[in-house]
């Protein structure tokens, strides 16, 4: 069974230090800095075991026209396959201009093609992954085809 | 060359058959077509279906799916054609061996379909090569699949071998992955953008609101 999200969230507080986290929801919405403490912390410790990464993926959120600035999100769904617990989801807000967030590969091998795919789509950039590029679309591509912003070519003109 | 329909009925009448060359041989060879053996999406689950026994495509001579196009003269565009995979299908489509038909099974590989105004689909095969039968549906049933295999072994019959093999020659340029799809977007010899009035048929065909009459000024 998982703990309430309140006390794994005073939990995490109290084992990683500086960690201040936000409630949204069912998410925990963690700074970019503290990720991997807070991932290695969720996977090994004992009570959690978040042994296996079933998602991760990211969210646009555009600037709106009343002045917000938008942002990007990363998400990431865990699940323990010891315990037969879950979902744990995890939120870490990026800002549009620059998302670079580390890589979460060395922690669960299975993040490298969802963190390729993220970085193809969404142009999330994972610092310590170790073959970044493009998964679905040709290395030819520019853009990042996910982001609300895109614009995408008129197939009824030519070139 | 034809012969007089009544002369031809009463020959048979007597046991004797009259036939031009080109029927028979159009008569061969709308009875065996051979599909290529490839699927893009959920339309080559009911391309399969139809292939096996319940609906059994070989009623109509189509049973031999072959996995190389060298030995196909039909390609069966079963599903959503993504710009990543349109290149490997149209040079597919070049090796296939002469005179070569290809139908367009189902929404996707018509026009997109529900991903229209996706970034990744192509919308419409026809962009890049000649289609001689569009099935809709979405997908489209085996019965509506077989339906068109009879539609295309119409279109064979109706024209002589010649004719079909002077059509049916040549290759298509394969297009190029572009920084935002392929390049180019279409191939103007095969395909136009359709026209503002084609866009714009609401205008013409549905009826226009009228205008309400002006209210009668009040008597009093």
């Amino acid at each position: 069974m998982l703990p309430p999200l309140e006390t794994l969230k005073s939990e995490l507080e109290a084992r990683v230090p500086g960690l201040t986290l936000t409630v949204e929801g069912t998410t925990l919405v963690i700074p970019r800095e503290k990720l991997l403490d807070v991932c290695r912390w969720l996977k090994d410790a004992e009570p959690l075991a978040c042994d296996y990464l079933a998602d991760l993926t990211a969210v646009d959120y555009p600037p709106d026209p009343a002045g917000g600035a938008g942002r990007l999100d990363v998400v990431y769904h865990l699940y323990s396959m010891s315990k037969k617990h879950g979902p744990v989801t995890l939120k870490v807000p990026l800002p549009r201009a620059n998302p670079v967030v580390a890589s979460v590969t060395p922690i669960w091998r299975g993040a490298e093609f969802q963190e390729r795919e993220a970085y193809d789509l969404f142009g999330v950039r994972f610092e310590g992954h170790p073959d970044l590029r493009r998964i679905l679309l040709w290395d030819e591509f520019e853009g990042h085809p996910m982001r609300k912003d895109y614009v995408v070519e008129d197939q009824n003109v030519l070139g | 060359m034809s012969i007089d329909q009544g002369l031809e009925s009463e020959l048979q009448k007597q046991g004797i058959y009259v036939t031009t060359w080109d029927r028979l041989v159009n008569w061969g060879r709308s009875n065996s077509i051979w599909p290529l053996q490839f699927g893009l999406a959920c339309c080559a689950i009911e391309m399969i279906a139809t292939a096996a026994s319940r609906y059994d495509i070989a009623r109509f001579g189509s049973e031999i799916f072959r996995a190389s196009p060298r030995q196909a003269d039909l390609m069966i565009v079963a599903g959503t054609v993504t710009k990543k995979m349109a290149p490997q299908v149209v040079r597919l489509y070049n090796q296939m061996a002469e005179p070569k038909y290809v139908i367009s099974m189902g929404a996707c590989a018509t026009s997109g379909g529900p991903f229209h105004k996706g970034y990744n689909v192509l919308k419409g095969i026809d962009h890049y090569i000649p289609v001689d039968v569009y099935i809709p549906g979405c997908p489209p049933t085996p019965q509506a699949l077989l339906e068109g295999l009879m539609k295309l072994q119409e279109r064979i019959k109706a024209r002589g071998f010649g004719a079909a093999m002077a059509e049916k020659q040549g290759e298509y340029p394969v297009p190029a992955y572009g920084p935002s799809g392929l390049v180019p977007r279409f191939n103007p010899a095969v395909w136009q953008p359709p026209s503002n009035e084609t866009l714009n048929w609401t205008a013409t065909v549905l009826p226009q609101p009228s205008t309400p009459a002006p209210p009668a000024p009040s008597s009093a």
